[in-house]
């Protein structure tokens, strides 16, 4: 309106941090109150950051990127995972709770390992391309690929394995032994490669089982909640159909 | 002891033969389930019939008896589709209860997820455990009566149920369940294998809409059960059968017909 006007009043956000230190004999569970100022296009992890410099440094959270492409900032955020450097200050209330993703192992506060559950369920589903060259033939030109197809791969590859999926899931917090929507995906991207000679006779045994896509109960909180918008419904019903047909075959 | 049974008790049966069960199973818990919740909504249409009078709900009933085929009522006929109801449940009931939070620590973590998440389709699953455990009772139950006395299946038999027996709250109850379970369980059904291709909020509003006219639906037939079974106890007449009015007449034109 006019630029006499009073300066911008900014909120004052509360942060509710539930804070625990395995590691120490020590520490309880307990939730620890932050008050900060919020600023201008202000984000979770950038309130984090501020608060483990101004106010308690012994507060424990990843980052890498800040940018939303290394999926370490993931944590339950007024009760739903998402990542802290893309949710915005401004998109939540006063009031702020934060709490460690579940299901994956705490290393204290909000930081957890998900690259441990990660490495594991890779190695379960052998998420990786599965060739059978016979010899590299360096001199040939590699076969080609319609590019509609490699924009659908790519499209789940976009997958940043941040374990939102895995925390928003009913059945995996009753069921640890559950594949996972992030596991679903990466099967359906290696099915779509025809590079990968593997056929859902071979998928089958990889999530042919209720550990697998029939654990699967439609819940779709990892559709809803994923910081990547993958297509997992459709995906996880595509896989269904699919494995499903094993079945009676 | 077979060698199978010393290769699953080995934990090495997948090793030596892919097992197909576990794809058949999940075939056969969305197949009973759909069947189940289809079958629920003719059966309320049919059981609604007693809103357009008893003449049109007694023609139901003797219908299913085979009367209009044979010229002779089968209840019998009525206890064999009871009895596959009745298997398709057990079957269903046996598929589901996999899924079950089946520990209190099961238990207390999903009630956790859903309290945290507020996740309108998590928390649905749970009442569709609650509403599914109930039918278990409530279900079998009303199959047994049914199976057993399909002959009482009658407009003022079927009232007196209601009011005389006192069974309006028992089947008030089932009617909740059922129309809450099956319509959840359609909409799961969908979203689980991708077929309606329609958005989430579109196949929620149908459902809805759908759950909402059966129930109103549902609630009508049972207050007209009700006032029936009503009115046929305070005419001191309990446990006497309905006679369509056509159906008097035509006795007692034959009646006549026979004196002369």
């Amino acid at each position: 309106m006019s630029e006499n006007a009073a300066p911008q009043q900014y909120r004052h956000l509360r942060l509710n941090v539930l804070r625990y230190d395995p590691r120490n004999p020590a520490s309880k569970p307990h939730m620890q109150e932050y008050r900060i100022e919020e600023a201008d296009s202000m984000t979770l992890f950038i309130a984090l950051t501020e608060i483990r410099e101004h106010q308690d440094s012994t507060l424990q959270f990843d980052f890498v990127c800040r940018a939303g492409i290394c999926g370490r900032c993931a944590m339950m955020v007024n009760g739903r995972p998402r990542l802290a450097c893309r949710t915005l200050t401004r998109d939540l209330p006063d009031e702020i709770t934060l709490a460690p993703l579940p299901f994956f192992e705490l290393i204290a506060d909000l930081s957890v390992r998900t690259g441990k559950w990660m490495r594991g369920m890779s190695e379960r589903l052998q998420t990786w391309l599965h060739a059978q060259e016979r010899e590299v033939d360096l001199c040939r030109i590699e076969e080609r690929m319609d590019p509609d197809l490699a924009e659908q791969i790519y499209e789940l590859d976009r997958c940043i394995e941040c374990g939102c999926c895995v925390a928003a899931c009913g059945t995996a917090q009753m069921r640890q032994d559950f594949v996972g929507a992030v596991g679903f995906g990466k099967i359906a991207r290696f099915r779509l490669d025809p590079r990968d000679t593997r056929t859902d006779d071979d998928y089958y045994d990889l999530i042919g089982d209720d550990t697998g896509v029939f654990g699967c109960m439609s819940l779709l909180a990892c559709h809803d909640v994923c910081p990547k918008s993958l297509p997992l419904q459709t995906q996880i019903a595509f896989l269904r159909r699919k494995m499903a047909a094993q079945g009676l075959g | 002891m077979s060698y199978e049974t010393i290769l699953i008790h080995a934990g090495l049966a997948e090793k030596s033969r892919k097992n197909r069960w576990p794809a058949r199973l999940d075939l056969l818990q969305s197949g009973t389930g759909l069947f189940l919740a289809l079958f629920m909504w003719l059966h309320m249409f049919f059981v609604a019939s007693i809103l357009l009078g008893k003449d049109v709900f007694w023609t139901v009933a003797r219908f299913f008896e085979g009367y209009f085929i044979f010229g002779k009522a089968y209840p019998g006929l009525v206890s064999c589709v009871v009895g596959f109801v009745l298997l398709a449940l057990a079957l269903h009931a046996l598929m589901a209860v996999r899924k079950f939070p089946i520990s209190y620590r099961q238990w207390r973590a999903i009630r956790a997820h859903a309290k945290m998440m507020r996740h309108a389709d998590s928390t649905l699953w749970i009442w569709q455990v609650y509403t599914g455990f109930l039918m278990f009772f409530l279900a079998s139950a009303h199959l047994y009566q049914m199976f057993f006395w399909p002959q009482d299946i009658d407009p003022y038999l079927s009232s007196d149920r209601m009011w005389s027996a006192g069974l309006w709250p028992f089947y008030l109850a089932l009617l909740l369940a059922v129309e809450l379970h099956g319509g959840i369980g359609l909409y799961r059904l969908a979203v689980k294998w991708g077929w309606p291709n329609a958005s989430r909020e579109a196949l929620k509003k149908v459902k809805w809409a759908l759950t909402g006219f059966f129930l109103v639906l549902g609630l009508l037939t049972l207050a007209a059960y009700i006032k029936i079974g009503y009115e046929h106890r305070a005419a001191d007449a309990v446990g006497g059968r309905y006679t369509p009015a056509w159906a008097l007449e035509k006795e007692g034109h034959t009646h006549r017909g026979d004196g002369q």
